[in-house]
């Protein structure tokens, strides 16, 4: 195979243009790349910074709704894209330059089976006969360390795990065996433990067959993993670009630093008070969805006043069903929940308004938690008046009071809808709807997870600033173990059901762990450019993600 | 598999306990009208005995609770009892009408899913287009006429200016099947063309609905070619509404082609259902309410069905 570093795509001055309130205005503001064979780029913002734009406008693809302005050029091998008809561009698609798309579960089709959705491309340009194509799959399943390497493409999309589908979409990619792959967030959706897989898969096999790509994430950890090159871009324009070595010693940009920056908030650690109540207690807890599966196994923690606990572990361990419990969404099978040592009433129908209130949830993803029909004033000031039975100027006051403690200017927010708000500001609207009852405690549920980092530590700091003022207690359910460094006191480790591990955080830090813990703990990716590929060394590939998981639970 | 037996008997049960219900409510509905059947049927100068004896013969003497458990255990056997006009029995009036009307709503279907579903996916692919705007407006005139008056239309040109088809569709017994379908060609025309627009726009609709979807980027970003891109990779996600349409559709075809089998005078069920109504002849309303009740909750059963089958997380369980 020649290691040719000739330049294979070159971009000049791409301005994209997006519709928007009945004009056209610009995305992408004048951005130049340039790429060569067989080397990986980052392309590194925050949301709105024109990434993934800037991905698609690398295949010559303007997302319906956006158009790629005049004087924009798009050089892929010698061939302008800018100017090329249609199916010029189509023929190139698939077969030249692949596209990994960030949701895999999304991104194939459930209608057809994952290898006829692999074969799609080579069969379209006719490279290969079908059984070739298929053969084909099955070895690149292999390399991308798929289990049943013959048989997981003759599966539907549905029947096969997220981060499975994940690496069957770089196989996919490479069926034609592309001079240039577009990884779009491709490990964004997934748990931190499965992520480590696709990682080194993917950084595998762009190695083994010299792919040029374009690595377009917003976590810095990862791409540091990943790319020669790093592109720093915010609002459509460049910040800077370096390599990733000399990036990551010295960014000379403000803007890099404070991305940099973002992981140093760290609260002081809590400890528990001598000889109190805890505010909550579950004791022994099992839970299931309609005669299903226990998805709770005698799950028992307690969380004090004052304090945050951070329940983490993968998706599908349990975690959002303990805060149902808590919330009385889904009653206990078994167990109890005790409130200040008294049993909370199971069924949240059952409970009274007092009890209501002192438990209030702060949801994931702002934009669908909030009624988009609904004025900012009502979404805050309808539990001030259901639970406080405020009225009139009253009413008023109290909603402009919390206005001012999520420090948003009341006069300018009041009567605002939550989609005249940035993202960040919806959140923090969620928390003042949880404040506004006035609660003792109350269930974080990945609430940063949709954010930018910047923007999620602001919320952090929030949150701890609020804690201090109303002495509240935190229930904090995340998989991203930089926020329980930064926020939590406790820390509970969940995997399928059960409590593996719990203690206070810096306990959780310092070893020994619980193998689960320490998985989690090691999946994290770190700032260090070779941290994957040392962990990789230390650890084997064996040990690492679902399949280390996996032979913990044998 | 076993789950979708299971689904599928579940849809089957509930579609027998509703048509059991809808049999009820015709039984009695029937039961509520004003008037009384044997002097209907023996006319002005009746005298009391000979009503009380057409009662006692007719079952009429005994409570209704009685004569709906006698009618509906009749029913199950396609036995509904005899005319009050004629005296013959209904289901030897409705049968050969209906194998009639069931003729017609197949010429109909054969030919209206098949134009609906490809125009729908042509309107799709050229969506914004002039032909898109042109298919349109085109079949949403042609559900906003009333049937009769289309088939009057397609009377006077086809049949009285071009001299093409009969303008009405009369049947005998020996004809033969390619000219059974020159006959009832205008019929069947009317009714396309009143299904037609609504499916097609559904198919529309369902189609462009997804096509926002992430894996149909990802189609189009492996180079896939359009109209593939609409018929490999949207359309097989988009069946269940278009099926639930087309059958909705298809149960109008059979039930609600009255007018136009007046129009053209074809001897289908919905001429004797006329007859029947004007006639007060109740045990063939009867029995046309519950096959048409009966066709409408198949037809939906089958769509339901159908909509399951072709969802792949169904019909491949984990």
């Amino acid at each position: 195979m020649s290691h040719d570093k000739s330049v294979l795509l070159e971009i000049k001055n791409l301005r994209i243009e997006g519709y928007s309130d009945e004009k056209w205005v610009d995305i992408i503001k004048g951005v130049d790349l340039t790429l060569h064979r067989g080397e990986v780029m980052g392309l590194i913002g925050e949301s709105g910074a024109g990434k993934s734009t800037i991905g698609a406008g690398a295949m010559g693809y303007a997302r319906d709704g956006t158009r790629i302005s005049e004087g924009s050029s798009i050089e892929f091998d010698g061939m302008e894209l800018t100017t090329a008809t249609e199916s010029e561009k189509r023929a190139l698609r698939g077969s030249r330059i692949a596209y990994v798309a960030q949701s895999a579960a999304a991104s194939f089709n459930p209608a057809h089976k994952i290898i006829d959705q692999h074969t799609e491309a080579p069969l379209q340009y006719r490279l290969q006969k079908r059984m070739e194509a298929q053969e084909d799959a099955m070895d690149l399943y292999k390399r991308l360390r798929l289990p049943n390497p013959t048989e997981i493409g003759f599966r539907y999309p549905h029947q096969v795990s997220g981060g499975q589908l994940q690496r069957a979409m770089t196989a996919m990619a490479m069926s034609c065996r592309p001079d240039l792959i577009i990884f779009d967030e491709p490990t964004t959706a997934l748990d931190v433990t499965t992520q480590i897989e696709v990682l080194a898969a993917i950084r595998d096999i762009v190695e083994q067959f010299n792919t040029a790509a374009l690595y377009i994430t917003h976590d810095l950890a990862v791409v540091a993993q990943m790319a020669d090159t790093i592109k720093v871009l915010l609002k459509g324009e460049e910040v800077e670009e370096a390599s990733t070595k000399e990036m990551l010693d010295n960014p000379k940009e403000d803007y890099t630093k404070s991305l940099w920056a973002v992981r140093s908030f760290e609260s002081p650690q809590r400890h528990r008070p001598k000889d109190a109540t805890p505010l909550i207690s579950l004791q022994h807890v099992d839970a299931s969805y309609s005669s299903g599966p226990k998805i709770l196994d005698d799950v028992s923690f307690d969380i004090y006043e004052g304090m945050t606990v951070a329940v983490v572990g993968e998706s599908g361990s349990g975690k959002s069903t303990a805060a149902r419990v808590i919330t009385g969404l889904l009653p206990p099978s078994k167990g109890e929940v005790l409130f200040r040592g008294t049993p909370f009433t199971h069924d949240y129908r059952n409970r009274s308004k007092d009890e209501l209130r002192q438990c209030q949830m702060i949801y994931q993803s702002a934009d669908t938690s909030l009624n988009p029909k609904v004025r900012i004033s009502e979404i805050i000031g309808r539990p001030a008046q259901f639970y406080s039975g405020l009225k009139g100027t009253a009413l008023k006051a109290r909603v402009d009071e919390l206005l001012d403690l999520i420090e948003l200017e009341p006069s300018q927010f009041y009567n605002r809808y939550p989609s005249e708000l940035s993202g960040g500001q919806k959140q923090r609207i969620g928390i003042a709807r949880a404040l506004a009852a006035e609660p003792a405690f109350i269930i974080c549920d990945e609430v940063t997870s949709a954010l930018d980092q910047l923007v999620a530590e602001g919320i952090l700091r929030l949150l701890d600033r609020l804690q201090n003022e109303l002495n509240l207690a935190y229930m904090f359910i995340t998989h991203d173990l930089a926020t329980v460094r930064s926020i939590a006191d406790e820390v509970v480790v969940m995997q399928q059901g059960k409590v593996v591990e719990q203690g206070p955080k810096d306990d959780m830090f310092t070893p020994p762990h619980h193998p689960y813990t320490d998985l989690l703990l090691s999946s994290v990716p770190e700032m260090d450019p070779d941290w994957l590929t040392t962990l990789l060394e230390e650890r084997g590939i064996e040990n690492l993600g679902d399949a280390a998981a996996a032979n913990m639970s044998k | 598999m076993g789950d979708i037996l299971k689904l599928v008997g579940q849809r089957l049960g509930l579609g027998l306990v509703i048509l059991l219900v809808i049999s009820i409510i015709i039984f009695f509905m029937v039961e509520l009208l004003p008037g009384d059947i044997a002097q209907a049927v023996l006319g002005q100068g009746a005298t009391e005995e000979n009503l009380t004896a057409l009662r006692k013969e007719m079952g009429l003497d005994k409570p209704a609770p009685v004569r709906y458990l006698q009618w509906l255990s009749g029913a199950v056997f396609l036995d509904f009892g005899n005319s009050i006009v004629t005296g013959e029995q209904v289901s030897s009036v409705i049968g050969q009408r209906f194998m009639n009307t069931l003729f017609l709503a197949a010429y109909a279907a054969v030919i209206s899913v098949p134009v609906a579903i490809s125009l729908g996916i042509l309107v799709a692919l050229l969506r914004n287009s002039i032909f898109d705007r042109v298919a349109n407006v085109l079949t949403l005139t042609s559900i906003s006429s009333p049937e009769f008056f289309l088939g009057y239309i397609l009377i006077l040109y086809f049949a009285v200016k071009w001299n093409m088809f009969p303008a009405i569709a009369s049947l005998s017994k020996d004809m033969s099947f390619g000219e059974l379908l020159n006959r009832t060609f205008l019929p069947a025309l009317t009714l396309v063309l009143v299904v037609v627009a609504h499916m097609m726009r559904m198919t529309r609709a369902a189609i462009i609905n997804l096509l926002a979807s992430p894996y149909i980027e990802m189609a189009r970003l492996k180079g896939v070619p359009p109209l593939k891109v609409i018929v490999r990779h949207a359309l097989p996600n988009a069946w269940a509404p278009i099926i639930n349409v087309v059958a909705l559709n298809l149960a109008y075809l059979i039930t609600g082609v009255v007018l136009v089998e007046v129009v053209f005078v074809y001897p289908g069920i919905g001429q004797v259902l006329v007859d029947a109504v004007s006639k007060r002849d109740f045990p063939v309303v009867q029995a046309c309410c519950l096959i048409f009740a009966a066709t409408f909750i198949l037809l939906n059963l089958a769509a339901d069905v159908g909509a399951i089958l072709t969802n792949p997380r169904l019909r491949h369980p984990k």
